[in-house]
Parts: structure tokens; sequence; C-alpha cells
């Protein structure tokens, strides 16, 4: 019983330490005053304030549109590199899965700069192209990795059934393949998508002509010092991630409990 | 209905790439590069609006960091602002265009006390925007000036109570003049006399920091700060126990001015907008925003009473005449960025 | 089928050769050569990588190491137990602390060490509550234990995560079995279960020690660019100084650490998706 009680305080403590800081965040953005460290009294005026700064209302516009369509590119891209590394064998599979691997565990500023010296050795201008390949870039890697396992894990037998029953390779791979590894799409997807969102040090060395994300935005606020605004700004990405979380979480428990219900029938 | 979500997503997603792709198309394109806090934003889009033009306006924090932008060609900039040493510097190795006056028409209420200045001799290249000096802004509860000199910044009382810029030229003025040496200096020995007194100066330093300085001191948890003179203006307003120093051993006068980089590919869209930057109207708007001393003729007259007792912004002329500006020192360069690299490393 | 769907690689094997090989190359090509103005002119020579070994940057080098493992340290010993403390937990309550160990991480990381900024300054939430308390003001924010602690804070749940895996993937009938024969539960712990958690404890270090070393937001912004980490060189290198030469050589340098740490560790047996686990 003790050791409950132990274990219990430790879990609020870890989580005091994980949510506090989020919380005063959250709570000093309804504060009156610039200032950080005293309450003065409750307002709008920096959400307003942030609804105002064409910065934000660009750079959140870039964000959402870069990872959009980086996160699509990449799992389509992922998906089909995943299909065909899974099919490999020998030596050139193990080349092409260390060499995927390399920006997972490339340190981001060394991603970061191995591709702007790549645009500036071409020549290309610096701005929403080359942000969004760099994107593409660090999140295909992580999509095939979620792939990978489901391909593994997927009978080999199926497909070739498939194919003996007169299947076309392509109607094997939408009908039987993609079905089966659908989670694992979606997981690297939504991976791929929050990666892009939450990246800072590859968008930093990549960016360029006005276009920023949000992370870049911040930094250089931050950089200036405390400002409500950012604050207001957290609260609601933490919000809206917090919606998402419970709404995939709700989702995936829903999808669970009918394939329970599907096995038990 | 997973598909169908997948194809809403999906044109979402071109609808957005069309947008931009679209929106940068059509307008003529003008590629900005300034100081981060350096203009009043809304300028800007009034100026897209009126002209129907487009934009793009990128930042960075110090002179050093301007010229590797410029100089990798990762974008291709039609306007620059900077400091007068590194465009200096950029004249001289052929990164600068000669600008067509007839198309800036308010240069005329330039200042001519701005005009002819070495690092742009024959005014061909470089149209002043402000200029300034650096201090030291500190808090008048707390820090004794009296001794009105650079030594404040390396006094053992206000140990991690000081906050220094992280900039090469600026940091180094400080040490330099403390010394009584030139800021320009291309003497190897005062040059590490002063790496020396930097290094000495760290353990008493709260941090480095470029452009975060005015809210520390008005959120009074530092004493003193190296500043520009226009980020003491604007600490000042906010909290009354600030005051700015320029020590007595003397300062850095700085001019930043507008250039066009060679790689431009707008010209004459740029010459219109300098002249847009120079007409009164912007720069008062400028001014209500940056707050640093004006180098028009005729904004002077419409400032307030205010910010002209203010002598962070009138810079009085006894210490205007002990200040220095920063020269370009060509190669010389590379052994203030080393130095600064090992006190940073320290 | 088989045979024929390996050609779907096959577009981004080009891709990976043009966007990770090639770049990865051009790195090095740098870190091997001297500025002498354009592809027609190589000089190829080690004077950055020699420039590098000298006291200053191999003390930049050691410090970053040395923070890193301070900070991978302590995400272990908080982080351990908390994994083991919900690996425990029934089924339904055990979603619920998983959830909200990988929530914060779903934050933007540069909100989550901003939000100390705030905490930590000299008149921030913790100094004024200190002084409420009566106890004199401490500097806390722009010293190297705010470094540590923003890094902790921000990696933390790469730690707990891994072992979580391992320990709720363990056989519970060893436990039960040596529980049986009369072990203590020391003994339990220290000869069943903390080696078999071992595959995630791995990962955890790996995975928190790998963007520690590497960072240079954190020390910019909670340790006022006192403490240099290799980050902050290879970062002042490109886009102050502009000495990509010898930015490249410190990021080839990095990689090799990395690789290096990566392999010892690889001894002690680490899935390869590992990475891939935490979500």
């Amino acid at each position: 019983m003790v050791k409950k009680h132990l274990s219990r305080i430790y879990m609020g403590m870890i989580f005091i330490f994980l949510y506090a800081p989020i919380a005063v965040l959250a709570v000093f953005s309804f504060n009156e005053s610039k200032s950080r460290g005293n309450w003065t009294g409750f307002s709008l005026k920096w959400y307003v304030e942030l609804f105002q700064d064409g910065d934000i209302r660009s750079a959140f516009y870039y964000t959402i549109s870069i990872a959009l369509i980086s996160a699509i590119v990449s799992t389509i891209l992922g998906t089909i590199a995943a299909i065909g590394i899974n099919s490999m064998k020998g030596k050139m599979k193990s080349i092409m899965l260390n060499v995927n691997y390399l920006p997972v565990v490339n340190p981001d500023i060394v991603t970061g700069i191995s591709l702007m010296i790549l645009y500036i050795s071409f020549n290309i201008d610096f701005g929403f192209k080359t942000m969004l390949i760099s994107h593409i870039v660090f999140n295909t890697p992580y999509v095939i990795l979620s792939i990978l396992p489901k391909l593994k894990q997927m009978d080999v037998n199926m497909t070739e059934a498939a194919m003996d029953l007169g299947a076309t390779p392509m109607y094997a791979l939408r009908k039987v393949i993609i079905p089966e590894i659908k989670p694992g799409i979606v997981t690297g997807f939504l991976m791929a998508f929050t990666l892009s969102i939450d990246d800072f040090i590859i968008s930093y060395f990549t960016k360029g002509e006005g276009v920023t994300n949000l992370s870049i935005v911040i930094y250089s606020m931050a950089r200036r010092g405390v400002r409500p605004t950012i604050n207001a700004l957290s609260t609601i990405m933490l919000t809206v991630v917090l919606l998402l979380m419970i709404l995939i979480n709700k989702r995936s428990s829903g999808a669970e409990k009918a394939t329970n219900k599907r096995k038990e029938a | 209905m997973k598909k169908k979500s997948l194809l809403i997503v999906s044109i979402t997603a071109l609808i957005l790439a069309a947008g931009c792709s679209s929106k940068t198309e059509e307008k003529e394109v003008l590629n900005v590069l300034n100081y981060d806090i350096y203009i009043d934003k809304t300028l800007i889009s009034e100026y897209e609006e009126e002209n129907n033009v487009t934009i793009k306006y990128d930042t960075y924090s110090t002179p050093e960091e301007m010229y590797i932008k410029a100089k990798a060609g990762a974008s291709d900039y039609d306007l620059i602002i900077s400091s007068e040493y590194m465009i200096e510097r950029m004249i001289s190795e052929g990164m600068v265009n000669k600008l067509n006056f007839d198309n800036i028409p308010n240069y005329q209420f330039i200042d001519e006390e701005f005009k002819n200045q070495p690092y742009d001799p024959n005014n061909e290249y470089a149209v002043p925007y402000f200029w300034g000096t650096l201090g030291i802004l500190y808090n008048k509860t707390t820090v004794d000036a009296s001794s009105d000199s650079w030594s404040m910044l390396w006094n053992e009382k206000y140990s991690q109570r000081i906050i220094m810029m992280d900039s090469q030229r600026d940091a180094f003025a400080a040490a330099l003049k403390l010394l009584g040496y030139s800021l320009n200096t291309v003497d190897e020995k005062e040059l590490d006399e002063a790496k020396e007194l930097l290094i000495q100066q760290r353990p008493l330093v709260m941090a480095y920091i470029t452009d975060g300085a005015p809210d520390i001191m008005i959120n009074e948890e530092a004493d003193m700060a190296l500043v520009w003179s226009g980020e003491a203006v604007s600490a000042m307003s906010e909290n009354e126990n600030l005051d700015f120093v320029i020590p007595k051993e003397g300062s850095n006068i700085w001019i930043d001015a507008m250039f066009i980089p060679s790689t431009t590919k707008n010209q004459p869209l740029a010459e219109e907008f300098i002249n847009f930057l120079c007409s009164k109207e912007a720069t008062l708007r400028n001014i209500d925003e940056v707050w640093y001393s004006t180098v028009h003729t005729e904004a002077i007259k419409e400032v307030d009473e205010e910010l002209l007792n203010n002598s962070a912004f009138n810079i009085p002329s006894e210490d205007i005449n002990k200040m220095e500006m920063f020269r370009d020192p060509k190669e010389f360069i590379d052994l203030y960025t080393s130095r600064w690299t090992e006190i940073m490393a320290e | 089928m088989k045979d024929r769907t390996k050609y779907f690689a096959y577009p981004y094997l080009v891709w990976i050769v043009i966007f990770i090989v090639f770049p990865s190359f051009l790195v090095l090509l740098y870190s091997l050569t001297t500025d002498s103005g354009g592809l027609t002119n190589i000089n190829f020579t080690m004077s950055n990588f020699i420039k590098f070994f000298n006291h200053l940057y191999m003390n930049i080098l050691w410090d970053s190491i040395f923070l890193a493992a301070i900070c991978t340290i302590i995400c272990l010993l908080l982080g351990y137990p908390a994994a083991y403390i919900i690996s425990k937990s029934n089924l339904s309550r055990r979603n619920t602390l998983l959830f909200l160990c990988i929530l914060p991480m779903w934050m933007n990381m540069l909100l989550r060490t901003y939000a100390w900024m705030t905490i930590l300054g000299n008149n921030g939430i913790l100094n004024n509550l200190f002084e409420f308390l009566g106890f004199p003001k401490i500097n806390m924010l722009y010293t190297r234990g705010a470094t540590v602690m923003g890094m902790v804070y921000n990696f933390l749940p790469f730690m707990i995560l891994p072992i979580f895996t391992a320990l709720s993937k363990m056989d519970t009938g060893l436990i039960e079995a040596a529980d049986d024969l009369g072990a203590t539960k020391y003994i339990v712990f220290r000869k069943i279960i903390l080696p078999l958690s071992m595959p995630g404890v791995i990962s955890g270090i790996i995975m928190v020690f790998m963007p520690a070393v590497s960072t240079f937001i954190i020390p910019q912004l909670l340790g006022g660019n006192k403490s240099m980490m290799i980050g902050n060189l290879v970062e002042k290198m490109f886009i102050l100084n502009g000495d990509w030469n010898f930015g490249s050589a410190i990021s080839i340098i990095m990689m090799i650490i990395i690789l290096i740490s990566m392999s010892i560790m690889n001894k002690f047996d680490v899935d390869k998706e590992g990475g891939a686990r935490l979500w």
C-alpha cells in the first residue's frame, strides 16, 4: 500500500515537472501586464495581439502548408519505398536501410547544414521550395520505419495467392498490401506531420526570402525576451494538440473495439 | 471514409501550394534584408498594397551574419540595410551596385552630416537610414554610474548582473576604448590585450545576448547592459529607473545605411523603396518603432520634446566628438573573428 | 511479386542519393578542403581537423559531452522508475499515464525551452516564490544548471518510452518463477528486470544523448551563450564566421562521435527500429 502511494507521488512529481512550465505559460497568457512573474489581472489582449501579428500569421500559414504537403509527399514516397525495400535482399537492402537511417541518427544540425550546402552549391534560391524539400528529406525515413514492421508481419502468401488467382501486381498492391499496412501508413503520416510542425533546426538552415515557420518566429521572439504573445500562441497550440490527440486516441480505441468484435464474430 | 479525408487533405494542400505560387508570380518581388526589429512592419504591408508588389522580408542580428547571408547567395537580395563598416567591405569586394539618385529624390532630406562618410566617400552606394551609438544602459537604483567609464562593465560589484552584447565589433569596441585604443585597431598586441580583458570579464557576465537586453533591463533582472542607443531609448520609455551613459573614454558612432547588392534583379523598384523609406512620414513612423537617432532633416523637426531631451536619442555633440566610426579592417577582420570565437569558447 | 516490387524502392534510391548521400559527401568535401574559391581549384588538407584539436575546441567538445552525459544520467534516474511504475499499472491507467508522458513532446521544442525562461528569470515565478517565502533570490537563468534543466525537460520522454516498451514486453512468468524460488525483490530486479530492460535503457540513452550533445538552442536561450556547446560552434561557423570548411569538419567529428557511441551501444543489442517504437 505504501508502495502504491509512493509510486503515485513519484508519478505526480514527474507530471508536475512536465506540465508546470506549460501551465505557467498558459496562465500567464491571460495576464494583463507584460511582467513574467506577477499576476496583475485577467486580459485577452495578448490573444488579440497574436491574431494581429502579421509575422505569426504568415509563419502559421507556411508551417501548416509545409507540414501538410511534406507529410503527404513523404507518406507516398515512403510507402512505395518501404514496399520496395521490404522485398529487397542481402547487401542492397542493408545499404538502403542504413542510408535511410542516416537522417534519423544524424544530429539535425548536420542534416540542416548538409542540405544548405547542397542548395547553395546548385544555386537554388532559399525559400518555400528548399524548406519543403528538406522537410520531405527528414520525414520520409520515419514513414518508412513505421511501415516496414507492418510489412514484415504481413503474410507473404496472401499476395502470392492473390496473384495466383489472377490479380495484377498493381491490383494486389491496392487490394492486399495497402490495406494490411494501413496502420503503419497512418502512423507514418501523423509522425511526418508533427515532426514537420515541430522542426526548428533544419528549417533554420534552409529558410529564406521571407518564408519562415512558427519555430523560427518563436526563436527570434524568444531571443528578444519574454513575450506574452508567445504564451498565447503556445496555449493555442497546446489546446489544438490536446484535442487532436484525444481524437486520435478515441478513434484508434474505437477501431480496436471494432476489430475485436469482428474477431469474436 | 478515409479515402475521402485523404482526398480533402490533398486538395487543401494543392490549394495552399497554388496559393503561394500564384501570389508570387504576378507581382513584382523585392527581397529585403534588414536587422531584426528595425522597421515599422506596417510600412511594408502598406507599400505592398499601394504599389502592388510583394516584399520578401528577412532579418538578421549582426552585420557578420548579414555578410554571410548576402555572400553565400542563398537569396538574391534587392535591398539590404546594414552597418557602415560592413557596407565598406562589401563595396570593396564589388558586392554593391551604384545607386541612381534620380529615383531617390528624398535623398535631399538626408542630413549633410551623414553624407561623404569614409565608407562611401562619394555618396555613390548607400543612403543613410539611422544613426546611433554604443553605451551602457543601467539601473539608477542599483548602479553608481559616476565613474562614467567603460570600466563599469568590469566592476566585480555587479558580478552576474551584466549583459554583454554577442556581437564581436561592439564587444571589442568597449574593451579597446577602455584600454585607450582605437576601436579600429589593426595592431595584434592591442587586440590581444582587449581579448584578455574580455576573457577577464567573462565570470561577471550574466549572459551574452543580442537584441534581448532591453527586455531583461526593463524587468530589472540585470543591472547594466551594453546596448545600442535606440535600445536604451525604448527601455527607458518603459522603466523610469533606467538610464543611459556614453562612457568618457569615447564610443562608437555608427551609421546604418540602405544599399543595393549586386545580386538584385530589380534595382529601380529597390530604389523606389529606398525613396519611400526616406520620406518624412515613413521616417517618423520608424522612429516611433526603433527609437534610433534620425538622419532626416525634416523628420527631426517633428519629434516630441521628450525624445529630444533624451541624450540617447539626441546625442550631445561633446560626446560625438569623442566617438569613432567603425572601419573595415580588411584582412585583419579575421583576427577579430577568431579572437571573438576564442573569447566565447573560453 | 517479390522480385518486381523491389523496383518500388528505386525512386527513393535516387532521392536518397541526391538528398542524403550527396549532401553528406559535400560536407565531407568541405571538411577536407580550404576555401580556395570554386570547385575548379580544390586543395585537400587535414588542417580543419587539426585546427579542432587544440585545447579551446577540445574543451568545448568535452564540455558538450559532459553536459549531455549529465542530462542523460538525470533522465535515466528520473525516467526508469517512471517507466517501471507505468508498466506495472493496470491497462487503462497505463494508457493514460503514457499519454501524459507523450503529450509534452507534441508541443514545439522552442516553446518548451522558452517556458523555462519565464520560470527561471531573476524576477521569474520561482524567484518570486522564493522571495515570498523569505528566501534570497538566486541566479538560475543563464547558468549551466539551466541548460541541463532545459535539456532534461525536453528529452525526458525519450527516455521513459523505450524503457517502458522494454519493460512491458517482459515475460512476467520469469519474475513469478524467481519469486517462487525465493529471490528477494532486489535480486529479482537486479538479475531479471534490469537485464531484460537493458535494450530499452540503451535506446533511451541514445535518444537522449544524441539530441542533447548537438543542441544549440538550449545553451543559447537558457545558458545565455556562456558555455558554448559543439552545436553552437557549428552554428557560429556557418551563420556568423562563414568558415564552412571548419564548420563541416566539426560536423564530421560530431557524426563520428554519434556513430561511435551508437556502435558501443549497439553491442548491447539494440533493436534498430527503436526510434520508430517511440511513436
